[in-house]
């Protein structure tokens, strides 16, 4: 059924149609509204059996969803940003257990300095965890996409990460196809633990392992990753059939057929990509898009198909490892190894700075011309960065950074104090 | 496609009145998307947020930067930010305000936009006439659809009866309906003036 209603709205709808029967949730900008909805389903009877369980942290959150999937319940969480970074050692266990935890993570930065807006530093952080993560374009995607994590995790017993973009998709209205109970019973089969808690025939979860079976214990998990790369694919097809369209699976490809130029991003900034390649096309580049769906198997193979035939290709991330450049360009690089493509780098929208269809068409063109630096930063106010580098070569108490660059740019609540 | 700003303070349903705007939208089998500037928003802080209106899928994901229309929920903001900045040279304005543009000072403004594109509408008195509340959203947006014929009122009427029941519902669509004729009014004396 067709509905005009928020992101956040949209993905609680998917989450009650897949019949959790745990949700533990603790609060946190942008991922609110998703809890909040899920919540009064519950408390109205609306979504039923299910436990909604307040938690008093996101520690505790993600440790109740720990216990409640060992218990052989669905269990379904959500967080962003430091919420993630606090419940990070038992984000390590509920896949170092095999569990099929679903968790959205509504994508959001990370502080210091302390930010609420959108980029993909927080589940990127978590890269190495052994949780899957699968990357939503717009709404409509995301609701798909949580209905296929159900699927994919339990079949695995992998836990799964959806990743939304923070407020850029969570908050938006826009229209989104909510499917039936019986399309999602038909695609969705109840839950059948691959271990479970079960006081009839007691089991331990959770044994210490030493250096004898660790390696093999690690080796599965990324075995199971492995063989995600195959069934991800396999249940975006069924979900084709299912729900009648084109949702998930590895990876995307935009008008790449004869592309000498290939752009590669996760995420909503794809529309974005997508409209100024068309303004492109139009003009004679010959430019096309892959879009990374999951990152978590990373698809080397898909990618590098996806890419061979092109001559150079730029990565645009919403994420910086410090020290190095990018994420998700690393990734990309190793999967395009030996092909000689060259490859370029863009940082943008940290900390929710808008990416402007101006800007990437700027961006487009000098990857076109290769004049771009290995790694370029969008958008970035180069004169408050130097006035800032200026200011810690002439002081030695040049003061903390984030209110020193708040202050250059006349955001007046930073004032300087006296 | 159509992109339209609304201006307003926290408090005042900015975020609201655009989500209302797109739902309108969709009634009518178009395709909208609402977003608000995602701020950390505080009562009586400015607050603006974000509605675009297309007959295909809408990607794009940037703010509006050169809207087709501005509609300003607080008229104080007026000369406090650039409410005004990117619009369109055709471009439409409304103004919640019982005063004239010129009482407003616009009288700038009004030399680049064309007269029959803007309008002032009296939004918070009809709130607190039909809904006991100086909320101007309702009226606005009926307001909008008379200066545009963007959307219809119907439309508009449904989005209210989408998000509200009952008397509040019933409050809404009486100042939405008193804010269109008032408009449509305005706008016919001006074209035979």
């Amino acid at each position: 059924m067709l509905k005009q209603i928020e992101g956040s709205k949209a993905v609680a709808e998917a989450i009650a149609l897949c019949r959790p029967e745990v949700i533990c949730a603790y609060p946190i900008s942008p991922q609110t509204h998703i809890v909040e909805a899920l919540g009064a389903m519950v408390k109205s009877g609306e979504l039923t059996p299910c436990e909604f369980i307040n938690v008093e942290s996101e520690f505790a959150a993600m440790s109740v969803a720990i216990g409640s999937s060992a218990a052989g319940a669905r269990s379904y969480t959500a967080t962003a940003s430091q919420g993630l970074l606090f419940m990070v050692e038992a984000i390590y266990n509920a896949s170092g257990l095999g569990l099929p935890i679903v968790m959205t993570v509504a994508n959001r930065a990370i502080g210091a300095p302390i930010n609420i807006w959108n980029d993909h530093s927080d589940s990127l952080s978590q890269r190495d965890s052994g949780w899957m993560q699968l990357f939503a374009e717009n709404n409509q995607e995301a609701l798909d996409l949580h209905i296929q994590a159900f699927r994919l995790a339990e079949e695995l017993s992998m836990p799964i990460m959806v990743c939304m973009d923070g407020f850029i998709l969570t908050h938006a209205f826009e229209r989104v196809d909510i499917p039936s109970q019986e399309q999602v019973d038909a695609y969705l089969p109840k839950f059948e633990p691959r271990q479970v808690l079960d006081p009839g025939e007691p089991i331990t979860i959770g044994a210490m392992v030493g250096p004898e079976a660790f390696m093999e214990v690690k080796y599965l998990a990324h075995a199971k990753q492995m063989q995600a790369l195959g069934l991800i694919p396999k249940l975006a097809e069924e979900f084709r059939q299912q729900f009648g369209r084109d949702s998930g699976g590895l990876v995307r490809t935009y008008r790449a057929e004869d592309a000498e130029t290939m752009i590669i991003a996760m995420g909503s900034v794809l529309g974005t990509i997508k409209d100024v390649v068309d303004e492109m096309r139009d003009e004679g580049h010959k430019i096309g898009v892959l879009g990374i769906i999951s990152y978590r198997p990373f698809p080397q193979r898909e990618v590098r198909a996806a890419l061979v035939n092109c001559k150079r290709f730029l990565v645009l991330e919403k994420s910086l490892a410090v020290g190095m450049g990018g994420i998700v360009a690393t990734d990309v690089r190793m999967a395009v190894t030996g092909t000689g493509l060259k490859g370029f780098t863009a940082i943008a929208g940290l900390g929710g700075r808008p990416i402007p269809k101006a800007s990437l068409h700027k961006l487009f063109v000098e990857v076109e011309k290769e004049s771009l630096p290995p790694v370029s930063f969008v958008d970035l106010d180069w004169e408050a960065v130097n006035k800032q580098l200026e200011r810690e070569k002439q002081t030695r108490r040049s003061g903390p950074i984030a209110e020193n660059i708040l202050h250059d740019k006349g955001i007046v609540s930073a004032g300087t104090f006296g | 496609m159509f992109e339209v700003r609304i201006h307003g303070r926290g408090g005042q349903g900015v975020v609201t009145a655009t989500e209302m705007l797109s739902v309108a939208a969709f009634e009518e089998g178009r395709h909208a998307q609402a977003f608000p500037s995602f701020g950390s928003e505080r009562t009586g802080a400015p607050v603006v947020a974000f509605c675009r209106i297309d007959d295909k899928e809408i990607r794009l994901r940037e703010p509006i930067m050169e809207p087709d229309a501005i509609i300003i929920q607080d008229p104080t903001l007026l000369h406090q930010i650039d409410v005004f900045a990117g619009l369109k040279p055709d471009g439409y304005v409304l103004i919640n305000s019982s005063h004239s543009s010129e009482a407003l000072g616009l009288g700038e403004l009004l030399k680049k936009i064309k007269p029959q594109r803007f309008c002032t509408l009296p939004a918070a008195e009809l709130g607190l006439k039909h809904i006991g509340r100086p909320i101007p959203n309702a009226p606005l947006l009926a307001g909008f659809a008379a200066l545009s014929g963007i959307i219809k009122l119907e439309s508009v009427i449904k989005a209210i009866n989408e998000r509200f029941s009952g008397k509040i519902a019933e409050g809404n669509i009486a100042a939405a309906t008193e804010a269109y004729q008032l408009v449509k009014k305005k706008m016919e004396e001006r074209v035979h003036a």
